[in-house]
């Protein structure tokens, strides 16, 4: 049906110019898969890009390998003081001490992703090729999410397989055929993805990149310690359905009473994704760019 | 081909574009002429779809800018303010936008040997001159190779040779039969490229006209005529063709479509003596500031009478 009436336009917009030789023009067309394939072009194309996803992977790697050495040096046994909660600790747990810090590269990147766009200029001409503005949306979400769940499952492994390799011997060794260690692996790098949607929902609702990232490191790490205000009978309530605690019932390997199961952790965790993304959706579409 | 019908853009109190009627056609080069402020910038980014109209409606080629199937392909815009991420390359940057569209690589070659940019295709556009930075906007406009281009203010910042580049780019696509919409603060620039002009002022349309049209509309080519029998004279001068004004009780006339050698002439065949007799040519540019000059008048004093053509 839109052939038919495309064909028509071509034909009653140029009865003055039979010399422009309109059939011979080639027919392009806008498509969900070509606005991936130009988000996917994006991110690569940012420097960027390159720079914080290393970061991130840096963190999340150097930083549970750190943990996993200072247990296995025994200090974490030992000394009772600071590092005393680490002595009932999993390699698991160890090797994913950096999640906290790479999930703020990985959601910043996600802000900028987005938000970027705003401060540069370049959304005009994002918008004037995707005039219907959703599809831009939906692609960087997936996109950069996607990626981030790539690049954050593989640091993970990584983190596990060296640092595992440091507590070997200790009480805290696993290994990757033990019950629950892929399904937080792979939960590890479900959590960094969707906390990229989330910065990227944030940087598109936004539209400005010092908004998302504050708000994002809020939600991240000062609405954690304000839950603590609230009266005790509600805390542990409000707190597992927090993006941060959710996600962690999605990549640890014990749950207790205050913590969501992995499976409920997920459906939390994509709720807020997707209420994130209906309110970038919603700005996107109504206000002008 | 755009076609506005009572446009209208506010914001708040503001009324930055009010209910503008045009069309834009294929075949030629329009001129969007108004002062700075006058809604011009608006209205472009209203036809692609950046803002949306508070009222009335704009169309491309017969359809809303966002329910083409391919919109680069319809149309293709430079705006006023840089639409780039200064990060990426010109390459990249045209890439990218080719992409959404299944564009080939092919064709982002071709804009950027259009454009003159193969030198520094690579570079970080970021670095780009605003001449560079204008030329990979309109790279980015021609990507695909739409029916229509739309250019907000495209000699900004140019040197003459760019300059000299944009109108010969102009006059060539519009000889391929394309709508081309030009916007400018400067009717001496339009003047050279334009056939048609839109001319708005504080967001209302003053003026849909040709170049010639407005150029007689503003007395060009007209002689201003004193003597002591305005009536006389009026009625030896009149015949097919001619046009003649003037106030009553008034000893000027002004005449169009009379050489001043003609009525000099006639007047003496006649007995009628001349007080003076002068032809006077207005520039496109008087027509232009005296169009927009009434404009500003008529919204900031509350009654000044714009005869014929304030709406």
């Amino acid at each position: 049906m839109t052939t038919m009436t495309e064909t028509h336009n071509a034909t009653t917009t140029s009865p003055s110019s039979p010399e422009a030789a309109q059939p011979a023009r080639p027919r392009y067309k806008v498509t969900g898969l070509r606005v991936l394939r130009s988000e996917w072009a994006k991110l690569w194309t940012l420097r960027s890009t390159w720079i914080t996803l290393a970061l991130g992977l840096v963190f999340l790697i150097a930083f549970g390998v750190i943990a996993a050495a200072q247990y296995g040096s025994g200090s974490g046994l030992d000394d009772g003081g600071p590092g005393g909660d680490l002595s009932n600790a999993d390699a698991l747990g160890l090797s994913l001490f950096g999640i906290s810090l790479a999930q703020m590269a990985f959601g910043i990147l996600g802000v900028m992703v987005t938000a970027g766009e705003y401060s540069t200029g370049m959304i005009r001409s994002t918008l004037a090729a995707v005039p219907r503005r959703l599809p831009v949306l939906w692609s960087k979400s997936a996109v950069f999410g996607l990626v981030t769940f790539a690049v954050g499952t593989i640091g993970a492994l990584v983190a596990f397989l060296i640092g595992n390799e440091l507590v070997s011997g200790t009480a805290a060794e696993l290994s990757l055929s033990d019950s629950g260690v892929v399904r937080s692996l792979l939960g590890a790098g479900v959590y960094l993805g969707l906390i990229a949607v989330i910065g990227t929902a944030l940087g598109a609702l936004f539209r400005s990149v010092a908004g998302g990232i504050s708000v994002l490191v809020g939600t991240l790490m000062l609405v954690p310690n304000l839950t603590s205000l609230l009266p005790n009978s509600w805390e542990d309530d409000v707190n597992k359905y927090l993006p941060t605690n959710a996600g962690e019932s999605l990549y640890s390997l014990t749950h207790d009473a205050a913590s969501l199961s992995p499976t409920a952790g997920l459906l939390v965790l994509l709720g807020w994704s997707a209420l994130a993304l209906a309110g970038a959706a919603y700005r996107l579409v109504r206000k002008d760019a | 081909m755009i076609e506005a019908q009572q446009l209208t853009k506010r914001y708040g109190e503001k009324t930055a574009v009010d209910r503008l009627d045009f069309v834009v056609k294929p075949g030629t080069v329009t001129g969007f002429l108004g002062p700075n402020g006058a809604g011009k910038s608006t209205t472009m980014r209203m036809i692609v779809g950046l803002d949306a109209p508070s009222s009335g409606s704009v169309t491309v080629n017969g359809k809303r800018y966002d329910r083409h199937s391919a919109p680069l392909q319809e149309i293709g815009a430079l705006l006023e303010a840089k639409s780039i991420h200064p990060g990426r390359s010109a390459f990249d940057h045209l890439m990218v936008q080719a992409h959404t569209h299944g564009i080939p690589r092919r064709r982002v070659e071709e804009v950027i040997e259009m454009t003159g940019l193969q030198a520094v295709a690579k570079k970080r556009a970021g670095a780009f001159s605003l001449g560079m930075g204008q030329r990979l906007g309109i790279a980015a406009a021609l990507l695909g190779d739409p029916a229509t281009v739309m250019l907000d203010e495209p000699v900004n910042g140019l040197d003459p040779d760019g300059v000299l580049w944009i109108r010969n780019l102009l006059t060539g696509l519009a000889e391929e039969g394309r709508t081309v919409f030009v916007s400018s603060h400067l009717m001496s620039e339009m003047a050279l490229v334009a056939d048609h002009l839109i001319i708005v002022g504080r967001g209302r349309l003053l003026a849909d006209t040709t170049v010639q049209e407005l150029v007689r509309q503003y007395g060009g080519d007209a002689v201003t005529v004193a003597c002591d029998q305005p009536a006389r004279l009026r009625e030896v001068l009149s015949g097919p063709g001619v046009e003649i004004t003037g106030e009553v009780g008034s000893d000027h006339l002004h005449v169009a479509g009379l050489s001043a050698r003609a009525i000099g002439l006639k007047a003496a065949e006649h007995g009628i003596p001349l007080f003076e007799l002068s032809s006077r040519t207005v520039s496109l540019e008087q027509a232009f500031m005296e169009l927009t000059h009434d404009a500003v008048e008529y919204h900031g004093a509350s009654t000044v009478d714009t005869p014929g053509r304030a709406a």
